[in-house]
């Protein structure tokens, strides 16, 4: 497991996907950042909402990004063969599937790491609450710890790199309108549905300072569904 | 060491194995020949746990791959059809990999380096795989199975798309290994099992035709042999005289006529050495025999009989027209 994991890590930076992912989230959401400080005003209420808004921005960058990290983990195995070596090796199934997770949640969390040096500056300029900013950075590694689960998932289903970061996108950016659109449904019970699935109403709580157990719960299973899920679909190819 | 019992495996509708059963023993050479398509690699990817067999079940020294999987492929070294290489990584890189990740135990420096020595790839070490030619990655594959001297070696179609000297290079090595492992070997290139295996397991449409000794099959399957003999003599006698001589089933002249001798084409009956009477009886009649040469079955025949029954005629009258007359059954053959 750690072998498949290690290989993983290093093909990124073999390939250019790793820098890519790394390069591009840093260079937009260093982008967004310095936008939104910049126009902030003294009060200091709105320029919470500002830092509020600049995460929820985020979630828009990972939605084109993560699916770098995750379209080639299964997919390419498949279509070089080499996932006969993996799963004829004495590893198990779920060892293959976590190791190629924790492989691209490593890289997703250091350049995440990386970005939150960025605050540093606030504290130099003003008093933010270090919770609102806390909570926001561990909310954004959970809703990202989650899409890399859907990307791993779809690439799992196919061997074609482009479809399985197109179809990941397309989930991702589904996932972040929900709520969007369960504002505009009439129906009060497809509403609370819809708002149940919804990423952003669960990552609200995180934007103000809370620490919400439910959703980081959410989240957590979120993920261990879907890993669930690709596991799933190696065993129904071995069987059918 | 492994052992296949009523292992069947549906696709569907579709039976590409077909309550097949067979064993292998412990250091033996075994050849799974099969036409494509007839469902080598199916059995062999259920044998290493890469599929999962609809019915029955696969044990390797006794543990059964569905149960104790990672138990039982520990002691498997699996080469599939494709080799399983990652192009962007050099070989040693590669070797390292598949050391960690089949847990192997031994010492690492020292075995990688045997293992280079004995499948020839110590001098690509640092090349990346993407640039290595065909034999190589072929080769390169074979030492990925290695890997923690596993007791069996399965080895799917490993000549396939090389040169002939790299084949032989490889049924070299095969063998080699075979003196050590127990080796399954699939091919559908019958003189590969004649030269290296020990056994020949025979399998169409997914179910064993045959499962014989090397040596045996040719016996198994005809125990007639065939002779060509050169005589000089007026060929009409000569061909009574062969004809009535004891343990003569079949003979008649083929096309092909020297200055004064003909060529005739002589089956014996099953089990008889007919050399010695047709000498003597030749001898008496004073028809000189200036040339015998034994014309064996040899597998492809025997293969094309198990395989495909209904043809066994025709490929007979092919072999015969194609003695008779050499180039117009070259061009028959082609037609079928």
């Amino acid at each position: 497991m750690t072998a498949i994991y290690k290989r993983e890590l290093r093909s990124y930076f073999i390939t250019p996907i790793g820098y890519i992912f790394a390069g591009m989230f840093l260079a937009v959401s260093g982008l967004l950042f310095s936008w939104l400080v910049l126009s902030a005003d003294n009060s200091g209420a709105y320029s919470y909402a500002k830092i509020s808004n600049y995460f929820v921005y985020l979630l828009f960058v990972f939605s084109v990004l993560i699916p770098l990290l995750t379209m080639k983990l299964l997919s390419e195995e498949k279509k070089q063969k080499t996932e006969q070596l993996l799963l004829t090796s004495p590893v198990s199934l779920t060892g293959v599937v976590i190791a190629k997770y924790l492989a691209a949640l490593t890289i997703f969390a250091a350049t995440l790491l990386i970005n939150s040096l960025n605050y540093i500056l606030l504290y130099i300029y003003g008093n933010p609450n270090a919770a609102v900013i806390l909570s926001n950075i561990l909310g954004l590694f959970l809703i990202g710890a989650s899409f890399i689960a859907i990307g791993l998932f779809l690439s799992s289903v196919t061997e074609n790199q482009l479809i399985a970061a197109v179809s990941s996108i397309a989930v991702i950016v589904a996932l972040l309108l929900i709520s969007l659109l369960a504002d505009t449904i009439e129906k009060e019970f497809f509403r609370v549905i819809l708002k149940w699935f919804s990423v952003i109403d669960r990552y609200a709580p995180f934007t103000l300072g809370y620490f919400d157990i439910p959703a980081i719960i959410y989240f957590v299973s979120f993920t261990a569904v879907f890993l669930f899920l690709t596991v799933r679909v190696y065993e129904k190819r071995r069987w059918s | 060491m492994v052992e296949i019992s009523h292992l069947s495996k549906n696709y569907g509708d579709k039976k590409a194995v077909n309550d097949i059963s067979f064993s292998v023993e412990e250091g033996e050479i075994m050849g799974f020949l099969g036409p494509n398509g007839a469902g080598k690699s199916t059995t062999l990817n259920i044998l290493t746990g890469f599929l999962s067999a609809t019915s029955g079940s696969a044990k390797i020294d006794g543990i059964d791959i569905l149960e104790q999987p990672l138990e039982a492929k520990r002691l498997i070294g699996f080469l599939p059809e494709i080799p399983p290489l990652y192009p962007d990584m050099t070989v040693a890189e590669y070797m390292n990999f598949c050391y960690e990740l089949k847990g192997c135990k031994l010492p690492r420096k020292q075995h990688l380096h045997e293992i280079g020595e004995v499948v020839k790839i110590a001098d690509v070490n640092k090349r990346l795989i993407k640039n290595l030619s065909k034999g190589y990655r072929q080769r390169v594959g074979i030492a990925q199975a290695l890997i923690g001297n596993p007791k069996v070696l399965i080895f799917d179609e490993p000549t396939i798309g090389l040169d002939p000297k790299q084949i032989i290079e490889i049924r070299n090595l095969i063998k080699h290994l075979g003196k050590n492992h127990t080796v399954i070997l699939s091919t559908h290139i019958l003189p590969e099992v004649q030269a290296v295996c020990d056994r020949i397991v025979i399998i169409n449409k997914g179910r064993i035709v045959a499962n014989e000794k090397t040596e045996n099959l040719v016996n198994a399957v005809d125990g007639t042999r065939r002779l060509v003999a050169k005589i000089v003599g007026p060929e009409e006698q000569v061909l009574q005289l062969l004809r009535s001589t004891q343990g003569v089933k079949f003979a008649d002249k083929l096309g092909r006529r020297d200055t004064d001798s003909v060529s005739y084409l002589i089956e014996s009956q099953e089990n008889v050495d007919i050399r010695k009477p047709l000498f003597y009886a030749l001898a008496r009649a004073s028809y000189p025999l200036i040339g015998l040469e034994g014309d064996e079955l040899n597998l492809e025949d025997i293969f094309m009989r198990l395989v495909d029954p209904q043809k066994k005629e025709k490929t007979e009258k092919r072999r015969r027209n194609a003695s008779q007359a050499p180039e117009a059954g070259k061009r028959s053959g082609e037609k079928q």
